[in-house]
């Protein structure tokens, strides 16, 4: 058996070693632990001896000659398997290093843990939707992505009050503080939760990871909600705000509320809007909505509107036209691979967006139940920050007041944003010219110039009625 | 009775209930140390075990964890902390690191008794907080109880710990504390804290004499319809983190008071940690009150003053986190 | 009171009580001492552990020391350069290979470097590479003897001649010196600690001039023959054990090699002096001492020499074989009890 004799360390600092003199020649035999070769470093000049018993057969390094720790030097020749121990195979400097390998991993895992902790996890779609943070002024985790947060305006929010306000759904910025400088403080907070109930006014719940929907309709309530009191929360502390502003106020801007604006000016200033819509006939597809809903209602205690059904014929038109479902940026129009779909929810006093994620694997029953869900989630003050990042396609129900015309803003990012009008019972002329009553809901779009053009835009809306058309009156949810 | 009586009866009760303790010190025997904590041990317990060391505070520590690597009790003294640092080598080299090396072949069940702190004129070399300087160290326990109840059951817990420990005892408060100690053998364990005084505005943590001051003004402040616990650390390794965090989540606001300097103090640990596991429960950034980093207090009136922390200063400090 | 100087006489075989057995035991002990130091060395050239320190020119004076500890009585707190020392107190090659190769199964569970021995069955203290720290330890425990009242028992503390200029080594020696402590110290003094020459180190040329400075006895031997180091080092071992305080033994003896793997004395020695200095070789001269007085003969010698080295290579391979600590070892044995700073 062949054992080949590497250059040892010799002394702790040391890396490389030089062949001084060979003690031994080529097939002359050796004991082991008698010196075979002598070696030189900088610390210090040793005879080496060998670790086995053999006859010496090659020696690969020159006399003179350097070469790093740990390199061959010579091969001996084992004789007789006398050899007592076997070397073993890894020096116990190798296994030093192996050993304090994973508290190096350690020191990494806890680097990176720490980089960009502040950051919300973003869709694992490149380009999309940026999520504002309060708190970061220039993105965190400092690698390249641009700053997508604008600083606070001052108001120096501590843990507690930050904490609290979430979990009471309460809107800080609305609160007055008793605290020094007028901080609000954790008390104040508390109190403010006792006094008022539908602080349930998803307090920016998320009022550090604000999405936004732009519509130029007004505030529009969701379809699939009931029909919410549109009571206001009860002013605390006798500032005018957003839900009671009356003539004569000057309603402070909520955090929140400078978000929306600032995406909004940035989406229109970023992205050329065009616009177009289609009419469609959604006759068949309501009389299967409430064929259903009874049912559906009772088996999972959601209530089935409309939207599901819409939904899944968008993903299906997407797919058709996938750049629609598709981000506008420098390096190139990168094309999902997913269909998120954003819904535009009115909570009270602000839009926000919770995404379906996923959206083309559900079916209408797996888009309903997780529609409701979001929306449930969002009017309890309870999304997270996957619920509302990682849109690529959002739809918004602007019909829900009545709209039959909107021209939506886009969430920078996407290319396309889509309306569900009022339905309407209008005449309508058949193929034969029969005058029938149908059951009509516009469809508006508004999309990114950069990406697509009409072509593509109109074939996609087109592709929409088609399937929103063919839907009903009966089908598998 | 006040702490030194507490000192004193907590090592008679030890010397008379276990052989194998003995004291060993500067003018620890025939002066019956120089505040007269072990005044007539030595007529009582006889020079073997009341031993009056040379002047060689290395030899002090480093003869008595020989000891104590033999089975013996030892309970050596540093006369002033000030002169402890000749004994660092032997404390943080040595018995610290006795079981650790050996790998619990040999232990150190060591007690090293040494007052501190400043407020009686001692200047410079006489009052000089350490417990900074020793309480980083694994290995080693931190004492620093300021109430003769606590003195006493620390005291034993110590001295019947199988390892190292540094009995730290503030000399302002030899004489000035009183307090009711309850009869017979009790020990209070090591590494927890005490509520002094509950309270839900805000949370004070403190130890030593300035206990005793935050107390006061914790008192005052109740007028003002402030309500401040106090917490005494008593235990500076291992530290409470329980009674901490439950009362910083409670009150959401941490003072931490020390007379000790600020940089590096007891008091930035206890403020790391809070941050690490409160971060969210709190409503003010965490407030130390320390002394100065200077590295002694002055024989000046003025300049002992200046380094000593006052109660109206604490009462204000009080007062303005409340406020937050 | 004067130093006592002990050597053996030229000539004539001065046994000094030993039998011819504890002389062959004394030989056998400075073989295994030899040949295990030179182990480490080996080992370390072949890259197989990191660190070594040698002993070469100790080897008498340690088998002499040796030989005048009482197993199971004294207890011995000794440096790291005692390799023989505590061989001859019944430390084992395995044990010693084991610290070298920093297996899990070494006393110290792989934490100490080597040669910083522990061993408490054996009375063995344990130690830390600070220099003279250990010295008031092995008083604490020879105070720890009197305060028992156990007489017979005697503390044997070893240190080169450098650890005589720490604070705490004269801070022992005085406190023993006041309390008339059961304690010997023992100086090996082989002129060099590291590079530093005994010149630079104190302005005497024997140290055990320093012992009248305390009030206490002291011998002075002549390291190379362990015969007189026994001599010397059990006249004070005795003294101590029967009430009579602690004595400073210095042992001249010589360092024939580096300071450690990480030193190199050629730098700062006289290669030619080293050379003329191996004739006083105690291994071969003892070896030759006991062959011309007859109480060993060639062929003993071989098979001691076999022997010893089958003993090096036996515990060689064993603690080769065996494991390293693992990573969560390292958290154990803080304190008595958990681990956490914070409860």
């Amino acid at each position: 058996m062949a054992t080949t004799i590497t250059m040892p360390q010799l002394g702790e600092t040391v890396t490389e070693g030089t062949v001084a003199q060979w003690l031994k020649q080529v097939g002359d035999s050796v004991e082991k632990y008698e010196a075979f070769v002598e070696v030189s470093t900088d610390k210090v000049n040793a005879e080496v001896p060998a670790p086995v018993s053999g006859v010496i057969r090659e020696l690969i390094v020159k006399e003179g000659e350097t070469v790093p720790t740990g390199a061959p030097i010579a091969i001996i020749d084992e004789v007789g398997a006398a050899a007592s121990a076997a070397p073993s195979s890894n020096t116990p400097t190798e296994q030093i290093a192996a050993l304090r390998e994973p508290q190096d991993d350690t020191a990494k895992r806890a680097e990176s843990v720490y980089q960009g902790s502040d950051e919300p996890v973003p869709g694992g779609n490149v380009g999309v939707a940026h999520t504002p943070s309060f708190t970061s002024s220039n993105g965190a985790s400092g690698n390249g992505k641009p700053a997508n947060g604008k600083p606070s305006n001052g108001l120096r929010v501590s843990p507690a009050v930050r904490r609290l306000a979430r979990e009471h759904a309460v809107d800080y910025s609305t609160v007055s503080g008793t605290g020094t400088g007028g901080r609000v403080t954790a008390n104040d907070i508390l109190a403010a939760a006792k006094a008022g109930p539908s602080a349930a006014a998803a307090a920016l719940i998320n009022s550090d990871q604000a999405e936004y929907v732009a519509t130029s309709a007004p505030a529009a309530t969701p379809a699939p909600a009931p029909s919410r009191s549109a009571a206001p929360p009860p002013p605390s502390g006798g500032r005018p705000t957003y839900g009671t502003a009356v003539p004569g106020d000057v309603v402070p801007l909520t955090q929140a509320r400078k978000i929306i604006a600032q995406r909004m000016v940035e989406s229109k200033h970023t992205a050329p809007h065009a616009w177009t819509m289609v009419e469609v006939d959604v006759t068949n597809v309501w009389k299967w909505r409430a064929r259903e809903k009874d049912a559906f209602e009772k088996t999972y205690g959601v209530k089935l509107t409309l939207l599901p059904f819409f939904m899944r014929a968008v993903v299906e038109s997407l797919a058709v036209y996938p750049l629609m479902n598709a981000s506008w940026t420098d390096e190139g129009i990168v094309v999902h691979k997913t269909a998120n779909i954003g819904m535009a929810v009115a909570v009270d006093a602000n839009l926000i967006v919770p995404v379906v994620r996923n959206a083309d694997q559900l079916s209408i029953k797996g888009l309903a139940l997780a529609a409701g869900e979001l929306i449930d989630k969002a009017r309890r003050g309870k999304l997270g920050a996957d619920d509302l990042s990682g849109g690529t396609f959002t739809v918004n129900n602007t019909g829900a007041n009545g709209s039959v015309l909107s021209a939506p803003i886009l969430v920078p990012g996407q290319t396309g944003i889509v309306t569900m009008e009022a339905v309407v019972k209008r005449p309508v002329v058949r193929d034969d010219d029969a005058i029938v009553v149908r059951s009509m809901m516009n469809v508006c779009m508004s999309l990114d110039h950069r990406t697509v053009d009409g072509a593509v835009a109109s074939g996609f809306l087109a592709d929409l009625k088609r399937r929103l058309e063919a839907m009903g009156p009966s089908g598998s949810l | 009775m006040n702490n030194v009586d507490a000192v004193r009866a907590t090592l008679h009760d030890a010397l008379a209930n276990d052989d194998r303790t003995l004291i060993m010190g500067e003018d620890v025997g025939a002066r019956g140390n120089v505040f007269l904590i072990t005044k007539g041990f030595l007529e009582e317990f006889g020079p073997k075990r009341i031993i009056d060391t040379p002047l060689a505070e290395a030899s002090i520590v480093g003869v008595a964890v020989g000891m104590a690597m033999e089975g013996l009790r030892p309970i050596a003294e540093i006369q002033f902390a000030d002169f402890i640092y000749p004994a660092f080598n032997q404390i943080v080299g040595e018995a610290a690191k006795t079981r650790y090396r050996s790998n619990g072949d040999y232990t150190c069940p060591l007690v090293i008794r040494t007052p501190y702190g400043g407020g009686v004129r001692g200047a410079l070399s006489h009052s000089v907080s350490i417990e900074a300087l020793f309480y980083h160290v694994p290995g080693l326990k931190i004492l620093a109880p300021s109430t003769p109840a606590d003195i006493k059951g620390l005291l034993t817990a110590a001295i019947e710990d199988p390892d190292p420990v540094l009995f730290l005892e503030h000399k302002k408060t030899y004489r000035s504390v009183k307090g009711e100690v309850p009869d017979g053998r009790y020990v209070i364990p090591i590494g927890k804290a005490d509520i002094k005084k509950p309270g839900k505005d805000v949370t004070v943590v403190s130890y030593g004499y300035n206990v005793h001051q935050a107390l006061d003004a914790a008192n005052r402040l109740e007028g003002e319809n402030i309500s401040v616990e106090v917490i005494d650390l008593r235990s500076i390794r291992p530290m409470d983190k329980g009674t901490i965090l439950a009362s910083v989540r409670k009150t959401r606001k941490l003072l931490i008071i020390h007379e000790d300097n600020k940089f590096g103090g007891i008091g930035a640990e206890i403020s790391a940690m809070v941050a690490e596991e409160a971060f969210f429960e709190m409503d003010a950034p965490i407030r130390r009150l320390c002394g100065p980093d200077v590295p002694a207090m002055g024989y000046a009136l003025p300049l002992e003053e200046e380094f000593m922390i006052s109660t109206d200063r604490m009462l204000r400090a009080m007062r303005d986190l409340a406020a937050f | 009171m004067m130093a006592k100087t002990v050597t053996s006489r030229a000539g004539s075989l001065d046994r000094r009580g030993l039998t011819d057995e504890q002389l062959v035991a004394m030989l056998r002990n400075m073989l295994l001492q030899r040949q295990i130091d030179n182990r480490g060395f080996q080992l370390n050239r072949q890259g197989k552990i990191p660190f070594a320190l040698g002993s070469e020119g100790h080897e008498a004076i340690q088998a002499g020391a040796a030989m005048a500890f009482v197993r199971g009585k004294d207890v011995l707190a000794p440096y790291y350069r005692d390799l023989g020392l505590v061989l001859g107190c019944g430390f084992t090659p395995l044990e010693m290979l084991n610290s070298m190769f920093a297996r899990a199964a070494d006393r110290s569970g792989g934490r100490q470097f080597p040669n910083h021995y522990t061993n408490k069955d054996l009375g063995l203290l344990s130690i830390s590479s600070i220099i003279a720290a250990h010295v008031p330890h092995a008083v604490g425990v020879a105070y720890a003897f009197t305060y028992r009242g156990e007489s017979g028992r005697a503390v044997l503390t070893t240190t080169g001649e450098g650890a005589t200029s720490e604070g705490e080594w004269h801070e022992s020696v005085n406190f023993a010196a006041v309390h008339k402590l059961p304690v010997v110290f023992l100086v090996e003094n082989n002129s060099f600690a590291i590079s530093t020459p005994q010149s630079a180190q104190m302005a005497i040329q024997n140290v055990v001039d320093k012992a009248a400075g305390y009030g206490i006895p002291g011998i002075l031997c002549d390291g190379m023959d362990p015969i007189a180091s026994y001599a010397a080092v059990h006249e004070a071992m005795e003294r101590a054990r029967t009430g009579g305080g602690p004595t400073l033994v210095e042992a001249k003896c010589y360092r024939y090699l580096s300071h450690s793997t990480d030193d190199d004395d050629r730098t700062y020695r006289d290669r030619a002096a080293i050379e003329e200095a191996r004739k006083l070789d105690p291994v071969p001269v003892f070896e030759r001492v006991l062959l011309e007085a007859g109480v060993i003969d060639e062929a003993r010698v071989k098979a001691l020499k076999a022997d010893v080295l089958r003993d090096t290579n036996d515990a060689t391979d064993t603690a080769e074989s065996f494991g390293y600590p693992s990573p969560s070892d390292l958290y154990t044995n803080v304190y008595e009890g958990p681990f956490e700073p914070w409860q």
